[in-house]
């Protein structure tokens, strides 16, 4: 197969970058996009032109490492995959790919297609512990947890983190990423003692990072190469409607983020 | 002592009250509970409308019941003048928001799991403002009546004389459609920001959506085709 790359080529964050064209003849049909990507990058290497960067770690679609803009779709055409695991044979020969790094002011780009994605990681941190007791392992039957309950939390457990959802939102929202670790963890009985807290604490940072607002159109779960559902958006705002109505204590405590949004545009 | 207290906790009341409405999931609550509030009305106002097929005696007796009422209908306008602001002031202040979070566009974006309605809140809103603004010139003050007479008082007259000039009804039936392609995201849309989704009830919900939006706008295009056609006149 003959492909033809447009790739988004920026030294660093400073940098204005801009698109750069290479046509890549080799490529085998059962190659993934990021071994394609490898491929040009070894030629590029001979021509002793600076690799493409891009972020890759296990390459099994669960790290979520890696990921980047294919044609205007955040991971590519292919539903609930990642670059990694997106072999090239969806394309056809002769297809002209353009490939563009996660654009939000939360994700600063790093070079290339590779984005700094610490404000997903702020989030996490604001979302504290969950209260186990130290000590044996307690016997696998003393919670009991319906299948429904179980399969819910699993699915919001799924998300990688890979980014997809703010790059595919219009608004650059955060919503689906933050709903999934509050549904993930406030579905079980393990995360309910933190239910209300963790929800206002995470609410509170996503808000102090410098993502967009949900507008529910739903783009980011199409997006998801975890197909996270929508519905975990709504766990997060019932959990934090509920939580901010029953609060006690001052308003949580945020970290500043790397980038805000009251910084002029 | 007891007053310090108090006034610690009206300030922690208050606080709250901020700290919802600063958050953007807050903001979203806000613009579901007056978007509700504004559908409502939207329900009854076509109710009342319709009355316009049932003679000029019906609807002019409806009008003079709504003049009568005076401070209840005061009350109902001011409702609704809070729930616009409050909607509008949301919505900027979200939008220059999401303007902002994504500072370089891409060169390419597809969309692939959204509706037309839902991508167009920002067009389909502005417009139906400038409507609202228009059409309670045009019938309810009456300062702006193109090419047709006003009657203070007689609504059937006005409705009719107001439609029978093709463009007015063009702009009124193009705002109507546009109402109801934000009402098929927004009907659906404020139960997700109150924290209300379910996989299998959002599906019927969103085909709810559609269909009263559909309703909405075949009931209230109805008036001015059927003045129009002179079916009514």
């Amino acid at each position: 197969m003959k492909l033809t790359l447009k790739i988004w080529r920026q030294k660093n964050c400073k940098d204005k970058g801009a698109f750069a064209t290479y046509v890549v003849d080799n490529v085998d049909p059962e190659m993934s996009m990021l071994e394609c990507l490898d491929v040009l990058n070894e030629s590029l290497i001979e021509r002793g032109e600076l690799p493409v960067a891009f972020e890759h770690d296990c390459r099994e679609g669960i790290c979520g490492s890696c990921g980047f803009m294919i044609n205007g779709v955040a991971h590519g055409p292919e539903r609930a995959t990642t670059v990694c695991q997106l072999t090239m044979r969806h394309f056809k020969d002769g297809d002209e790919l353009v490939l563009e790094p996660w654009r939000a002011l939360a994700f600063p780009l790093i070079k290339d297609l590779v984005v700094d994605r610490s404000a997903f990681d702020h989030i996490i941190e604001a979302g504290g512990y969950i209260s186990v007791s130290t000590g044996n392992a307690q016997d696998g039957n003393t919670l009991l947890i319906g299948k429904e309950t179980a399969d819910q939390a699993m699915d919001a457990a799924a998300c990688i983190g890979c980014g997809a959802c703010v790059a595919a939102c219009p608004n650059a929202s955060a919503a689906l990423f933050t709903g999934a670790k509050i549904a993930h963890l406030g579905t079980l009985p393990q995360g309910k003692p933190e239910r209300d807290r963790r929800a206002l604490s995470m609410v509170a940072q996503m808000n102090a990072e410098a993502f967009g607002n949900c507008t529910n159109i739903g783009e980011c779960t199409g997006a998801c190469p975890k197909e996270i559902p929508l519905e975990v958006i709504a766990r997060m705002n019932r959990d934090y409607l509920l939580a901010s109505c029953k609060k006690r204590e001052d308003v949580p405590t945020t970290i500043t983020p790397g980038f805000e949004l009251s910084a002029k545009r | 002592m007891s007053a310090a207290t108090s006034a610690a906790e009206v300030s922690s009341q208050q606080n709250r009250i901020v700290t919802f409405w600063q958050s953007t999931n807050g903001k979203k609550v806000v613009m579901a509970v007056t978007g509700a509030m504004m559908f409502l009305f939207v329900i009854g106002h076509l109710l009342g409308n319709l009355q316009v097929f049932e003679g000029p005696e019906k609807i002019n007796a409806y009008g003079h019941f709504l003049h009568s009422i005076g401070e209840v209908l005061w009350i109902v306008r001011g409702t609704l003048i809070l729930a616009i602001v409050l909607h509008i002031t949301a919505t900027v202040q979200l939008g220059m928001r999401s303007w902002k979070a994504r500072p370089i566009g891409y060169s390419r974006k597809e969309a692939i799991n959204s509706s037309y309605a839902s991508r167009t809140m920002y067009w389909s809103g502005p417009i139906v403002l400038a409507f609202i603004i228009f059409h309670l010139l045009q019938f309810t003050a009456g300062y702006i009546h193109p090419e047709a007479s006003f009657v203070e008082g007689d609504v059937y007259h006005n409705l009719v004389s107001g439609f029978q000039v093709w463009w007015v009804s063009a702009w009124y039936i193009f705002a109507i459609i546009l109402l109801g392609f934000h009402l098929r995201h927004g009907i659906w849309s404020m139960f997700q920001s109150v924290g209300l989704a379910h996989p299998r009830h959002t599906k019927t919900l969103k085909g709810a959506a559609l269909l009263i939006a559909t309703l909405i706008v075949l009931g209230y295009i109805s008036i001015p085709i059927s003045i129009l056609l002179g079916l009514v006149k």
